[in-house]
């Protein structure tokens, strides 16, 4: 409680003005700063994947190709995809919020490694500028999942240097997976037992334990479709006695789970939001936690979902089909307990909360639609279609994205010691929530009527939705501008924030707003579980206590 | 707060944290390794499973004296590298860069092999590719065998040469005095690196060179 009343006065001694200078960021070893790094390399990388779908959404206005060519076309939803996922969805909430918050919830002083933590932010950099140079240099057109033997036999663009971006890129994912793994197990303060944690953490912990088993799988492979790219090598390609299916499942071994790196942290932000703003503790705390690891487990077995109609075998699509329908019980779990919490809650329509509202409608449709896919009959009619883009759109960016905004709004004044426009956040939320349904909704419907995806030619009766989701694009582009100008504003202009402007629980709230370069002044014990609102008031009782002995 | 020899890192309490994190990180390096290595081996048994004549006819093109001789080098190197580490555990100084050279020199003799093999498999038209000259062989698809015989066995040596610079590294370390008591675990953790390559290599002896010689 000290720290607030300090902290409302002038600046005190904080990670930002710790030092000055060009070297300090590009040498720093503090993780709140290499967060800050990533968050303004991805912010580039969003607005640029961002750019790609404006051309695309520009061009389905009119069922015709009168804005660009098929090739372009394919170049523009390839650079769309590789960017948005490698270089935005994955890394976004682990890379940015959780390096800045996961020593701050632990009441750690850093990671375990944070020179390991600077070199995966330039691996990040490394695969994004040669996957930069493929998109300046005349863009790839294989579609992001790089499918054999186009990709390694007949491609004509720059596969080698986007694949090389992506691999690269792959090591920094695997690397903070690595680090947080390690952090979680070994840096906890006394006090603070796995059951006590944040359910952040256990999101993030579900999740690096997929970037650590996953990831080297994708390398395998794109490592693979590289080599016969380059020496003319028979891995995949047919002629030479490969197997092109093969390079499927290797792909989707990594690139399934890998939709839970996305999502799963954003749960975590969730879970976070959600208790704060209905000031009540999680409903089912042990359940949450355990459902992030269910969903990281089960992940890993049911790629086949994705190749129902590749050729393979009958039965193995069976299973997977039974398989890929488990994941819903531990995404419902999650969803029924967040529900729970807000039932009674003192509920507080709050910026961050209405993310987290609009992350529940949307995710839970996403999540259904996901199981229409699952089922075997229904995929075959409706796979490759807009239907499949509309459902990974309602989970990647109506979930995933409505989590890492409304975690950003939540942390920012932590991060910048500056509060936001709380008015101009309600109405982008708003906005990007009724942007986000008109662009994809429509969608679904195209999909079920059988318009196929990545085509930019189609029949004149799909216009009056291509239309329609055009519009919302527009309007979601706009969504996603508001904030980019206020949060950019409010660094210089913003109301100094308070430490704890929320009257949240969770250790990073104890500490100043921004924090000092190592954390806290004295190691915090916990005394307390996790989310500890006193039921009245809606005050968080202090869940800490100060250790007498000094960090020196 | 217990720091001797001031080996401890900002953002550790003691060494035992210290260790005990550097040592689950290592672990959980060799894990992602694991995986690595085992989408190819996932490669290497669809395609072995399909194409069984194949894969034993391209094996017996494959050197079993050499593969066998330096199957024995590398487990030398293992035992050079443990040693290193019993070094370390004492804090001998000497001790560390005596092993560790030693290790460098079995490790660049399995190398230098490799390469005699890579060069003959060069001469006698091996190389997957445009290269390869398929009519030697009586059964089809012996290319798919050759292609996952250079990705596996140059992705070993690839990890083999990493391991090389490390180990440079560590001895420029240890001269320098950095590598106390203290800090022996720097040793502890290439030795896990190490090994871990070792035994990719005792899978892929039998894969490669042996399975199906016979059949």
């Amino acid at each position: 409680m000290s720290a607030q009343a300090t902290s409302a006065a002038e600046p005190q001694r904080n990670y930002l003005n710790a030092d000055y200078g060009i070297k300090s960021w590009l040498l720093t070893t503090d993780h709140k700063r290499i967060g800050l790094m990533y968050l303004l390399t991805m912010t580039l990388f969003f607005f640029l994947g961002g750019a790609f779908a404006v051309a695309i959404r520009l061009e389905l206005a009119t069922p015709h190709g009168d804005l660009v060519e098929s090739e372009t076309y394919n170049k523009l939803f390839t650079m769309h995809g590789v960017i948005m996922i490698f270089f935005f969805l994955i890394p976004s909430i682990p890379a940015v919020l959780g390096n800045f918050l996961l020593p701050l919830m632990l009441g750690a002083r850093d990671l375990a490694f944070p020179r390991l933590n600077l070199l995966t932010w330039y691996l990040f950099t490394i695969g994004g500028v040669f996957t930069l140079y493929a998109v300046v240099s005349g863009g790839v057109d294989t579609g992001w999942t790089f499918y054999t033997p186009y990709s390694s036999t007949y491609a004509n663009t720059h596969v080698i240097a986007t694949a090389l971006g992506v691999f690269i890129t792959g090591f920094s994912s695997i690397l903070t997976g690595l680090n947080f793994i390690v952090t979680t197990h070994k840096m906890r303060a006394p006090g603070l037992t796995w059951f006590r944690l944040p359910l952040f953490v256990w999101a993030h912990y579900a999740t690096s334990l997929i970037q650590i088993l996953g990831t080297p799988v994708l390398a395998t492979a794109i490592l693979l479709v590289g080599i016969e790219r380059l020496f003319g090598v028979g891995i995949f390609d047919p002629k030479l006695g490969g197997d092109p299916v093969l390079f499927q499942h290797l792909f989707w071994f990594y690139s399934h789970p890998a939709v839970y790196i996305m999502i799963l942290p954003s749960m975590g932000v969730i879970s976070e939001l959600i208790s704060t703003f209905a000031r009540k503790r999680v409903f089912g705390y042990s359940f949450i936690a355990m459902s992030s690891l269910a969903i990281a487990i089960l992940g890993f077995f049911v790629w086949g979902h994705h190749m129902f109609v590749s050729g393979q075998s009958v039965y193995a699509g069976v299973v997977f089909s039974l398989l890929s329908m488990l994941v819903a019980v531990p995404s419902a779990v999650k969803v029924f307990n967040w529900t729970a919490t807000l039932y009674k809650g003192s509920i507080q329509f709050s910026t961050p909360m209405i993310y987290a509202l609009g992350f529940l409608g949307l995710f839970t449709i996403g999540g259904l639609t996901g199981l229409f896919l699952a089922t075997l009959a229904v995929d075959v009619h409706v796979h490759d279609t807009y239907f499949v883009v509309a459902h990974f759109h309602y989970i990647m960016v109506g979930g995933a994205l409505m989590a890492y905004l409304g975690g950003l709004h939540f942390w920012w004044p932590k991060i910048t010691g500056r509060m936001y426009p709380e008015f101009l956040g309600k109405i982008s939320a708003v906005i990007i929530f009724l942007g986000f349904n008109l662009t994809f909704f429509p969608q679904f419907l195209l999909g079920y009527l059988g318009m196929p995806r990545r085509y930019h030619v189609y029949p004149d009766e799909f216009q009056v939705l291509n239309v329609l989701s055009s519009a919302g694009a527009s309007i979601l582009g706009l969504g996603y501008l508001i904030p980019m100008a206020y949060l950019v504003w409010s660094l210089k202009y913003g109301k100094r924030a308070p430490s704890n402007p929320w009257r949240a629980s969770g250790l990073e709230w104890t500490t100043p707003s921004p924090p000092a370069t190592f954390n806290f002044d004295r190691t915090p014990v916990v005394t307390t579980e996790a989310y500890h609102y006193s039921e009245e008031l809606g005050a968080p009782r202090t869940g800490t206590d100060v250790r007498e002995v000094e960090i020196v | 707060m217990s720091d001797p020899g001031g080996a401890v890192l900002h953002q550790f309490d003691d060494l035992d944290q210290q260790v005990e994190a550097g040592r689950l990180g290592m672990w959980a390096f060799l894990i992602q390794e694991v995986l690595f290595f085992g989408g190819m081996f996932a490669v290497y048994a669809v395609y072995r499973h399909r194409f069984p004549e194949s894969f034993a006819e391209g094996s017996h093109h494959l050197d079993v004296l050499l593969g066998g001789v330096n199957t024995v080098i590398l487990i030398g190197s293992s035992l050079t590298a443990a040693l290193a580490v019993h070094a370390a555990e004492r804090g001998h100084a000497r001790g560390i860069v005596t092993w560790l050279v030693g290790t460098i020199v079995l490790g660049g003799a399995f190398l230098g092999v490799k390469a005699v093999e890579y060069s003959h498999k060069f001469h006698d038209g091996l190389i997957p590719g445009s290269g390869f000259v398929s009519a030697q062989f009586e059964t089809e698809n012996v290319e798919v065998f050759y292609s996952l015989y250079f990705v596996l066995t140059g992705m070993h040596a690839l990890h083999m040469v990493i391991g090389v610079g490390i180990m440079i590294w560590l001895i420029a370390l240890t001269l320098r005095g950095y590598i106390t008591k203290e800090r022996q675990q720097y040793i502890e953790f290439f030795g896990l690196y190490w090994h871990f390559v070792d035994i990719v290599w005792i899978f892929l002896f039998p894969l490669l060179y042996l399975l199906g010689r016979h059949g």
